[in-house]
C-alpha cells in the first residue's frame, strides 16, 4: 500500500493521511493508491498549508492488521525516537520500540 | 565574556522581528516552503523528523548563567523539558513548533544569544578551545580573536551566500582540544621568534562524504593582517566552488583539485591585494573586544591541596579536572554522557543547576565542549568538593572524560531526517559493554565518535574507534574505523572492512578493544598500538 506523511505546518508533528484528514496516527493511515492520486492529493494539502513537505511511502499491514511503513526511517517518525520510550506516542508501551525495528 | 553594543543588540533584535515577519508569511500561506526554508535556516530552524529543530548558537562554546538559564528556559517552555549540546558547540532544541519559534528567538536575544548561521551556506559558530582562558598551556586567551572573527563575518555580503557551509576554529596552544584541522579553515595563536603574536593558518580540511585533514597554509601570519587572508581564502574558494555540485562544493575539495601549492599561491596573491585595500580593522577594535574577555579577579594564596578522602570524588577528580593557569584553581569538565544516557542531552534542571554552579564557583562562565560535555573554567580547588556533590546529586558527576564511555555520537536516526542509521543506541550499548569503570580506567585514553550517517555530525573519521551508520538493503548497517584523531596528532580513521549490524558493531569494537589489551606497550593508548602494528594487526580479531 502508499501512503501520504508529513509534518504539521504550524507545530512540525508527523501527520498521516487518512483519506479524509490528517492524523498523528500512523495507525490512521489510509491507502492512497497510485503516484498520481498521491501528487494529487499532496498538492492540494500543502496549496492549504494542512501539510508541509509531504511524501508518498510504502507501507504494508502487519499480522494485526495495523499500518507499517516500509522504511524504518518512517517508522520512527511513527513512533518517536527510540531512545527516548517517554516522548514517543506511545509512552506506557516499553516494547513500543521493538516495532520499529 | 563579550557582551552586545548598542548595534549588535539592535541587529539581532531586527533579525527576530524579521524572521517572525517571514514566519507569519509563511503560516498565512503569502510564501511556499521553499521559498521560507532558506530563509529559516538562515535562523537555524531545521524541520527533522519529529518536529522542527532549533539550533541555537554558543559563540566559541561560552556561555554566562544568565543564558544558561535561558537555554533551560527555553527546554522547559518550548521544547520537552532538555537540549543537545553538539559537536560545534552550540545547543539544539528537537521539539521546535513553527509558530512559536519567533517568540524562541526573542527570549534568546534577550541574553545577548541567537541561532543565526547555525545552518546554511554561511560561516558557521566559530568554535574555539574549551578552556580558554583558563588553559595552563595556552599561550594567550583565543576567544577574542574567534569574537572578532564573528563580528567581521557575520552579515558580510561576500559571505552571505557562500558555495556551501564554512568551519572555523581558533585555539592558542600546542594541545588541540578544538579539532582544529578538520575545518575549512583554522588558525592557531602563536608566537615568532620575536615574540610577536600571530597565526599558523590551516585550511581545506572537513569531515563528511570526502574527509581531508587541514593543511598548513601558512607558518605565521601578523595577527593584524588575518582579516585580508581569510577574506583571501573565502574569495578564493568562492571564485572556483563548484557551485553545480553539492558533493563538490566544500572548500576541502577545491583545495583538493586545485592541489594545496596552486591553492596557496592564490590565496597568497589574493592577500596582497587586500592589503592594498586596506581592509583589516585596526588594532585597536580587537583591544576593544579583547577587554571583555579580561582573566576574571582569581584570588591568590589559595591553597592548592585537596581533600581526596572520599574515593569516589578523588576519582572524579584525577579525572575530570585540568591545571588552571592560576595557582589553587581547576578546569572541572562535567561529562554529559552519564550510563545509560545520551551524549550530549541536558534537562532544563540540570543546566539551572550548572547555571548556579557557574555564577557561583566560576566567575559566571560555562562552556560547552565540541565533545558535547560542559566545562566549568575556573573553580577554586578549594571549592571542588562542593561542586562534586553538587553535580553527582544531579547526575552529572560522571568520571569518564575522554574514556572509552566518553563517546561522541550525533542524534542520527533518531531524531534526524539526514540520517541512515541509529546512533544513539550503538552509543549506549558500547558504553553499557564498558560500564566498568575499572576497565575503564585500565583501558586509558580512548575515543569512541558515532555518526548515524556520511555527513559525520558524529566525527567518526576522528574517532580513535569511529563507527558510521549506512542504510543497506532497508537495515541499518554499521562500518567501523580505527585510527583517526581530532587532536593535536590529527589523523583519518580507515574502515576496517565489511559492516556490522547494531549488536556486531558492538561486538567487534570489544574485540577490537581487547586486541588492543593484549598486544599494547607500557604506556601506549589505542591510538598509539594502532599507530605501531596498523590495521593488520588487529583485522583478524575483529572479523573473528
Amino acid at each position: 500500500m502508499r501512503i501520504l506523511t508529513g509534518n504539521d505546518l504550524k507545530t512540525g508533528a508527523v501527520i498521516w493521511w487518512t483519506g479524509q484528514d490528517w492524523s498523528i496516527h500512523v495507525e490512521d493511515a489510509g491507502d492512497v493508491g497510485d503516484q498520481a492520486n498521491a501528487d494529487a492529493i499532496l498538492a492540494r494539502e500543502d496549496a492549504a498549508r494542512r501539510v508541509n513537505g509531504g511524501y508518498a511511502i510504502d507501507a504494508e499491514k502487519d499480522a494485526d492488521g495495523k499500518v507499517r511503513p516500509a522504511h524504518i526511517k518512517d517508522r520512527i517518525r511513527a513512533l518517536g525516537p527510540t531512545v527516548r520510550p517517554d516522548l514517543t506516542l506511545k509512552p506506557a508501551d516499553p516494547n513500543a520500540g521493538n516495532w520499529v525495528i | 565574556m563579550y557582551r552586545y553594543d548598542q548595534y549588535d543588540q539592535a541587529m539581532v533584535d531586527a533579525r527576530v522581528e524579521e524572521f517572525r515577519d517571514q514566519t507569519r508569511r509563511r503560516i498565512e500561506g503569502k510564501m511556499t516552503d521553499d521559498q521560507f526554508k532558506p530563509l529559516r535556516l538562515k535562523n537555524g530552524l531545521y524541520l527533522q523528523l519529529h518536529a522542527y529543530m532549533l539550533r541555537v548558537a554558543v559563540p566559541y562554546g561560552t556561555m554566562n548563567s544568565k543564558q544558561m538559564r535561558k537555554l533551560a528556559h527555553i527546554a522547559r517552555t518550548y521544547d520537552r523539558g532538555y537540549g543537545h549540546f553538539t559537536t560545534r558547540q552550540n545547543i539544539q532544541y528537537h521539539w521546535i513548533k513553527l509558530e512559536e519559534a519567533p517568540d524562541i528567538l526573542a527570549e534568546l536575544a534577550t541574553v545577548q544569544m541567537h541561532a543565526i548561521q547555525t545552518s546554511g551556506e554561511s560561516i558557521r559558530n566559530i568554535s574555539a578551545d574549551h578552556y580558554a582562558g583558563a588553559a595552563a598551556d595556552e599561550i594567550m586567551d583565543p576567544r577574542p580573536w574567534a569574537e572578532t572573527l564573528r563580528q567581521m563575518t557575520t552579515f558580510h555580503p561576500e559571505f552571505s551566500y557562500l558555495p556551501r557551509k564554512f568551519k572555523f576554529a581558533v585555539i592558542a596552544s600546542e594541545a588541540d582540544r578544538a579539532a582544529l584541522r578538520w575545518h575549512d579553515c583554522a588558525l592557531r595563536i602563536v608566537k615568532n621568534d620575536a615574540g610577536e603574536v600571530g597565526f599558523e593558518v590551516f585550511a581545506g580540511g572537513g569531515m563528511g562524504r570526502t574527509p581531508f585533514i587541514a593543511y598548513r597554509i601558512r607558518e605565521f601570519l601578523p595577527q593584524e593582517q588575518i582579516f585580508s587572508y581569510i577574506q583571501a581564502i573565502l574569495r578564493v574558494w568562492n571564485r572556483h566552488a563548484r557551485r553545480d555540485n553539492i558533493h563538490k562544493q566544500r572548500m576541502k575539495i577545491l583545495v583538493h583539485e586545485l592541489g594545496e601549492e596552486e591553492f596557496t599561491r592564490q590565496v597568497e596573491e589574493e592577500f596582497q591585494h587586500f592589503l592594498t585595500l586596506k581592509t583589516d580593522f585596526p588594532m585597536a577594535e580587537y583591544e576593544r573586544i579583547a577587554a571583555y574577555f579580561a582573566p576574571p579577579p582569581f584570588e591568590t594564596g589559595l591553597p592548592e591541596e585537596i581533600d581526596r578522602s572520599d574515593p569516589d570524588f578523588a576519582l572524579w577528580v584525577d579525572r575530570q579536572t585540568a591545571e588552571h593557569k592560576a595557582p589553587g584553581y581547576s578546569i572541572v569538565t562535567i561529562s554529559l554522557k552519564p550510563a545509560g544516557g545520551i551524549p550530549g542531552d541536558i534537562t532544563a534542571e540540570q543546566m539551572d543547576l550548572v547555571a548556579d554552579l557557574a555564577e557561583r564557583y566560576s566567575f559566571d562562565d560555562v562552556r560547552s565542549t565540541h565533545t558535547q560535555s560542559l566545562v566549568l573554567p575556573h573553580v577554586r580547588k578549594v571549592d571542588l568538593y562542593e561542586v562534586w556533590k553538587a553535580l553527582d546529586a544531579a547526575g552529572l558527576g560522571t568520571a569518564n572524560l575522554d574514556l572509552v564511555t566518553d563517546i561522541i555520537v550525533c542524534p542520527g536516526l533518531d531524531y534526524c531526517s539526514l540520517a541512515n542509521a541509529r546512533s544513539i543506541p550503538v552509543a549506549q550499548k558500547i558504553a553499557d559493554r564498558f560500564a566498568d569503570l575499572d576497565r575503564q580506567l585500565d583501558l586509558g585514553e580512548l575515543k569512541i565518535k558515532i555518526s548515524g550517517c556520511i555527513n559525520a555530525c558524529g566525527h567518526h573519521h576522528a574517532g580513535h574507534i569511529g563507527i558510521l551508520g549506512v542504510d543497506r538493503k532497508g537495515k541499518e548497517n554499521y562500518q567501523l574505523l580505527l585510527g583517526g584523531s581530532g587532536a593535536e596528532d590529527t589523523s583519518q580513521a580507515k574502515i576496517t572492512g565489511p559492516g556490522f549490524d547494531e549488536d556486531g558493531v558492538v561486538d567487534a569494537v570489544e574485540r577490537a578493544i581487547e586486541r588492543y589489551r593484549e598486544i599494547r606497550e607500557p604506556g601506549e593508548r589505542f591510538l598509539d598500538t594502532y599507530n605501531r602494528v596498523g590495521m593488520e594487526g588487529f583485522k583478524e580479531a575483529i572479523y573473528a
